[in-house]
């Protein structure tokens, strides 16, 4: 059975002790979309997908994933759903095709089919190689691949990839993705996918959800979320005091939402590259010398600033770092 | 795709075993403890010879040696029923190296919440109930076939069955042993793996077991009948199911059993059963967090 759409989400809520991780959010995904969902560490993005998935249960509201409600046939949304969960899940003391074979065997996939499909996917994820090794003696890189194999295996309407291109190299991400795409053209398959990776999220999804403190701040398509941001955005870095600046530059016309972020002052203007000499004239004229400036046509970063208040580019090297480090004490702890 | 319970339920038993046929390292470790006991206890403190070696001498009495050996024989004759305390020993080996078994399966679900891989297979559709219950099965084919080799190496050691055994009576013996054991090993795992449903925590599970595991060996008819034992310890030994299982053995394999056999087994399917039905109801519940 069908519903109109592939994921619905109806106040669905998770409360950890005093923490609303996941805090009444709504929204829909249509079939044979790729969904993105945008949002910075701890935003509640790995607890949404949790609940769509059915590991954990709701605190309050559900969801309708492919019809079927999570809180109440979870065994139906189970089957027509495939996981590629943040954290690596597969059996590290097996090899990478007895992964495989294990999760299609719980997914009853007749064996002959089983094995067919997986040697299918292992060439898709360029794996055919390091089938019969250890999984454990696999990069960081070849376990993620492994994982989306993992997910893959049932043939899932819908999709759930969590942070599916976290920690690899250019060249990796953009082969995932090519392959995503190619599940939803050829297949039809709906994608949910969360990312930090602002161009990805940009390039690849159809529609974009921002999420910050358990919150969907907003919901779009790249481009009408672009548009939201209105104009040019500038960023000027002057020497002395920058409030100054900040009353001289909100007497100009044409210029908004002027504010200090991060130490920059950044203001919204029609036309950037016409606007910049007026502006150093104004400035010098205040007695205010600029350091730098930089123009930028509204990318999701600009996007993702205005809805939520700051950037996410900053927390790349550490996000990045938080991983690894979450990957070596899992190593230690065994 | 309506998938076959059963189909999951092998799936992950078959895992579990690749891990254990894989890593010979862990089926000798395993093993050496038995073994370990049989040698200390069974061969170095042989009540036997302690009797019979010449220590018992008593100044001013010149008991001759063939006397002081008559008494030994009816001594541990009516304590243990046998004059061989090696294959009284022995016989509870097999119990023993079950429930070391059993209880290491509860760490395994520990280890599969803490990897990650039980987040994987709680959003496949096989049932919570398969995901116990593989491991359950798992530690009884396990423990079957560790039993086998250490009645094995018992027999090598000079374990003595009982001689009025037919060949198919002794057949019939061992089935009959490997039932219990069955029994043993689905109740005990079960049990281990119930209490670690929602643990994330190895070295609490650890604390768990080592709090169990002395107390349940000790208190048990596995190193001397349960007369010799002080009255306050006498109840837990009649609880634990580790001395239905010993009292099946020695009744089966030496011909002395202290209770009645059919008792025995009712005991041990109650326990099993019991213990199975808990764990797989429960996995419905607190397998997935919150
Ligand atoms: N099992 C848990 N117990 C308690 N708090 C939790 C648990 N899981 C998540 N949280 C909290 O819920 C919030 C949201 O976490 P979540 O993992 O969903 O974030 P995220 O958006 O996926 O972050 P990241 O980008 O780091 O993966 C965080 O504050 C986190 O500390
Ligand atoms: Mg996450």
């Amino acid at each position: 059975m069908l519903g109109d759409s592939a994921i619905k989400a109806i106040n669905l809520t998770k409360r950890y002790g005093p923490i609303l991780a996941v805090d009444h959010i709504n929204f829909e995904v249509k079939y044979g979309e790729v969904f993105g969902f945008l949002g910075p560490n701890g935003a509640g993005k790995t607890t949404t997908i949790k609940m769509l998935t059915t590991v954990t249960r709701p605190t309050e509201g559900t969801a309708l994933v492919g019809g079927y409600d999570v809180v109440k046939q979870p065994a139906k949304v189970r089957e027509v759903i495939g996981v590629v969960p943040q954290d690596f899940t597969s059996d590290e003391d097996l090899t990478g095709w007895e992964n495989l074979m294990m999760i299609a065997g719980l997914y009853g996939i007749p064996k002959r089919e089983a094995k067919e499909r997986a040697a299918e996917l292992l060439d898709l994820v360029e794996l055919s190689h390091a089938a019969d090794r250890k999984v454990e003696t696999y990069s960081g890189g070849m376990r993620r691949r492994l994982e989306i194999a993992m997910g893959l295996i049932n043939r899932p309407r819908i999709l759930f990839l969590d942070e599916p291109t976290l920690g690899l190299d250019a060249q990796t991400r953009a082969a995932i993705w090519s392959y995503v795409f190619k599940l939803k053209e050829q297949l039809g398959t709906t994608i949910f996918v969360t990312t930090h990776y602002l161009e990805e999220a940009d390039q690849y999804c159809d529609r974009i959800a921002i999420i910050d403190h358990g919150r969907i701040l907003a919901i779009g398509t790249p481009r009408d979320l672009k548009k939201t941001v209105g104009g040019d955005v500038v960023m000027l870095q002057v020497a002395g005091n920058p409030e100054a600046a900040v009353k001289v530059l909100q007497s100009i016309d044409g210029l908004s939402d002027v504010r200090i972020v991060e130490g920059f002052i950044r203001f919204k203007v029609n036309d950037g590259s016409k606007a910049a000499p007026l502006i150093f004239d104004v400035l010098s004229k205040a007695g205010i010398r600029v350091t730098s400036i930089a123009i930028k046509e509204p990318s999701m970063d600009e996007v993702f600033m205005e809805y939520t208040g700051h950037s996410l580019r900053d927390e790349w090297g550490s996000r990045e770092e938080v991983m690894a480090m979450r990957r070596i004490v899992r190593t230690a702890r065994r | 795709m309506a998938s076959n319970p059963l189909h999951g339920l092998w799936t992950l038993t078959n895992r579990e075993l690749k891990k254990w046929y894989k890593a010979p390292v862990v089926l000798i470790v395993t093993l050496i403890q038995p073994i370990v006991w049989l040698a200390f206890f069974g061969k170095s403190m042989n009540m036997a010879s302690i009797f019979t070696n010449g220590s018992i001498n008593i100044p001013g009495l010149n008991i001759p040696k063939q006397i002081i050996d008559q008494i030994a024989q009816a001594y541990l004759k009516s304590t243990f029923g046998t004059t061989d305390y090696f294959s009284f020993l022995a016989a509870s080996m097999v119990a023993q190296i079950t429930f070391f078994t059993a209880m290491n399966s509860g760490m395994s679900i520990v280890w599969d919440r803490r990897l990650g891989v039980l987040d994987k297979l709680l959003t496949t559709p096989v049932p919570r109930g398969s995901i116990i219950m593989g491991k359950v099965l798992n530690s009884v084919l396990r423990s079957l076939a560790q039993a086998t080799i250490v009645l094995i190496i018992a027999t090598l050691l000079g374990m003595k069955f009982n001689t009025s055994l037919t060949p198919l009576g002794f057949a019939l013996s061992i089935v009959g042993v490997y039932a219990a054991l069955t029994l043993l090993a689905l109740g005990f795992s079960a049990l281990y793996l119930t209490l670690a449903l929602r643990s994330t925590n190895w070295q609490s599970q650890m604390a768990i077991i080592n709090l169990l595991n002395m107390p349940l060996m000790f208190a048990s008819n596995s190193f001397y009948p349960i007369k010799m034992m002080p009255w306050w310890l006498r109840p837990v030994a009649y609880i634990n199911p580790l001395t239905y299982v010993n009292d099946i053995t020695r009744g089966l394999l030496l011909g002395i059993s202290a209770f009645s056999i059919p008792m025995d087994f009712f005991y041990l399917a109650l326990f099993a059963m019991i213990f199975s039905t808990m764990g797989i109801v429960l996995s419905w519940r607190f397998l997935s967090e919150g």
